[in-house]
């Protein structure tokens, strides 16, 4: 029963292939797959809108959406019918091709990742040898159609906001890939339903995930700084900084292209978060041995959604940052330290079992991570903000 | 011939002619993109997973936003009505059909030479990380080195425009 339970997805795919004659089965499968893909997660991103626009409410002491249905839960509901049946503004000036591709080659890319995330146990679309490769590959591409947006626009804001936005995805791009590395390292595989098996066993009742390790660890403090400035998400969400660029790069979009835009950013988002779990948080796997019980695939999306939570709680309480002060985080501060966590990997490989690589291994971490902090950035001018008065 | 790889050759081809015709240069960077995206199709397309990945991450993610950086930041996105067509295009044109046919006599001369195995060849990325990490080492090191200095050369570069600006 508990089995059954854990691949109720799978059976259910089969149960339904099974009516079917045998030619038409690998492509029904697919369709199938991909259809629930493409429903499930803006299905997600309604609740992750509901639970931002609630929890911002909260944290900056007010309500939040409290009108449509019981508590506001109704309000996504609402906004989709809003922006479908808004007018859709294309500026006289814009490239009108351009700028019609721009919202659906960014929303095709976000879709496009989830196809390689194993969402539970034999729940990945596509098991191929190299899908993190292909998940970096199509994350790329986002920032081409990030620059249609902006540039199609012929709007300063959408320009300015496309350049910040692309600068910054390609700064952060990097120690992105850098510090998912070193589990590429550890596992001896690109393929992310391997990385999970191997995450997946336990000693005396706890997990292997690799973010129990010093080196996992702080691999995955840094793909969080760098995933979250990848989405654009606050403190690094200067693209669309809306006291500067009106919206960024999707500001002159309207209605429903609008909507895909927001959609493409939480499902940036939702996937960013999914790649994280699969990566160091062992994916579907259990936190505790005996807990292996419960279905694999609401630890996958049990983790999804509280990497949103802290997405949102991090939007909250974080001020932005300045533009000199991003790049110079992404470039003499996170880079170095991923540079740094790869050579401490390969210790930590090398150095055979025991207590003395935690400690070696941790020690050299701290103290690098304390030296950037003290000596690095203060050298940098990259201390705390000080505000002055326009002169 | 498949018939996804008339697909993808057609696009590839539309996606360079775009490039070569259009207009506007922004324009033909997008239509470029489409080419690379063409290839990329094309590797994958032959069960070669890491060479199709590896194009769409540094041609479209990086390559990509280079060219359309470069074009933005040196003349911006205004461009004459007639387009930028230089005046020597024939010469242009002489000469890629004179790459074209070597690269073609070429690939059509080694052709009967190679083992002829009707079987596409299964190489995984573990086994190019294999081969680059044992027998093909010492050009990897060579380039490593080589776009380190291409890198560091760079930033000098920029520093010293910095400089003089202030």
């Amino acid at each position: 029963m508990i089995e059954q339970l854990d691949q109720i997805f799978v059976l259910l795919l089969h149960w339904i292939l099974a009516w079917l004659p045998a030619a038409l089965r690998p492509v029904t499968g697919v369709i199938i797959n991909v259809a629930t893909i493409v429903c499930v997660f803006p299905a997600l991103f309604a609740i992750c809108v509901l639970l931002e626009r609630k929890g911002l409410g909260r944290i900056q002491n007010r309500y939040g959406p409290n009108r449509v249905g019981p508590y506001g839960v109704l309000q996504p509901i609402a906004d989709g019918i809003k922006s479908l049946t808004k007018e859709d503004i294309v500026p006289l000036s814009a490239d009108a091709v351009v700028h019609f591709l721009a919202p659906v080659v960014l929303v095709v890319a976000a879709f496009l990742g989830f196809a390689v995330l194993p969402m539970g146990r034999n729940m990945a679309l596509v098991d191929m040898d190299a899908s993190l490769l292909f998940y970096f590959a199509i994350g790329a591409s986002t920032e081409l159609s990030v620059f249609m947006a902006g540039w199609s626009s012929r709007n300063k804001y959408s320009l300015l906001g496309a350049m910040r936005a692309v600068a910054q995805m390609i700064s952060y791009e990097v120690p992105l890939l850098m510090s998912s590395v070193v589990v590429v390292m550890m596992t001896g595989s690109l393929s992310l339903v391997k990385i999970v098996e191997v995450q997946n066993q336990y000693t005396y009742g706890l997990p292997h995930w690799y973010i129990f390790t010093p080196w996992g660890f702080a691999a995955f403090v840094l793909y969080a700084i760098a995933g979250t400035a990848e989405t654009n998400r606050s403190p690094f969400d200067l693209p669309e900084g809306e006291s500067e660029l009106v919206a960024g790069y999707f500001t002159e979009y309207s209605g429903f292209k609008f909507a895909l835009f927001f959609l493409g950013e939480y499902l940036a988002m939702l996937s960013i978060s999914g790649l994280g779990a699969t990566l160091f948080l062992g994916g579907w796997s259990a936190p505790f041995a005996f807990l292996t019980w419960v279905p694999s695939w609401i630890w996958f999306f049990g983790k999804m959604m509280l990497s949103i939570l802290v997405f949102i709680w991090v939007r909250g309480t974080l001020p932005r940052l300045r533009q000199d002060q991003l790049m110079n985080f992404a470039w003499k501060f996170v880079l170095p330290l991923t540079l740094v966590n790869l050579f401490v990997a390969a210790l930590w490989r090398f150095m055979g079992e025991g207590w003395m690589r935690w400690a070696v291994c941790s020690a050299i971490l701290a103290v690098i991570y304390a030296f950037m902090c003290r000596v690095g950035m203060r050298r940098e001018h990259l201390g705390p903000r000080e505000y002055r008065y326009a002169e | 011939m498949s018939l996804a790889f008339l697909f993808i050759s057609a696009l590839t081809v539309a996606g360079g002619l775009a490039a070569v015709a259009l207009k506007n240069t922004v324009h033909c960077a997008l239509a470029l993109t489409i080419a690379f995206a063409g290839l990329a199709l094309l590797f994958l397309d032959l069960g070669a997973q890491f060479a199709g990945f590896a194009q769409i991450l540094v041609y479209i993610g990086a390559v990509a936003i280079l060219v359309v950086f470069a074009i933005l930041l040196t003349r911006g996105s205004e461009t004459p009505k007639d387009g930028v067509y230089s005046k020597h295009w024939p010469g242009g044109l002489v000469i890629a059909a004179a790459v074209f046919a070597v690269l073609g006599w070429a690939i059509l001369r080694s052709a009967p030479l190679l083992p002829q195995d009707s079987a596409t060849p299964s190489v995984t990325v573990a086994q190019i990380g294999q081969a680059l990490m044992t027998r093909y080492v010492l050009p990897l090191e060579i380039i490593a080195v080589l776009l380190t200095a291409a890198l560091i050369g760079a930033v000098i570069v920029a520093m010293h425009e910095k400089e003089g600006a202030q």
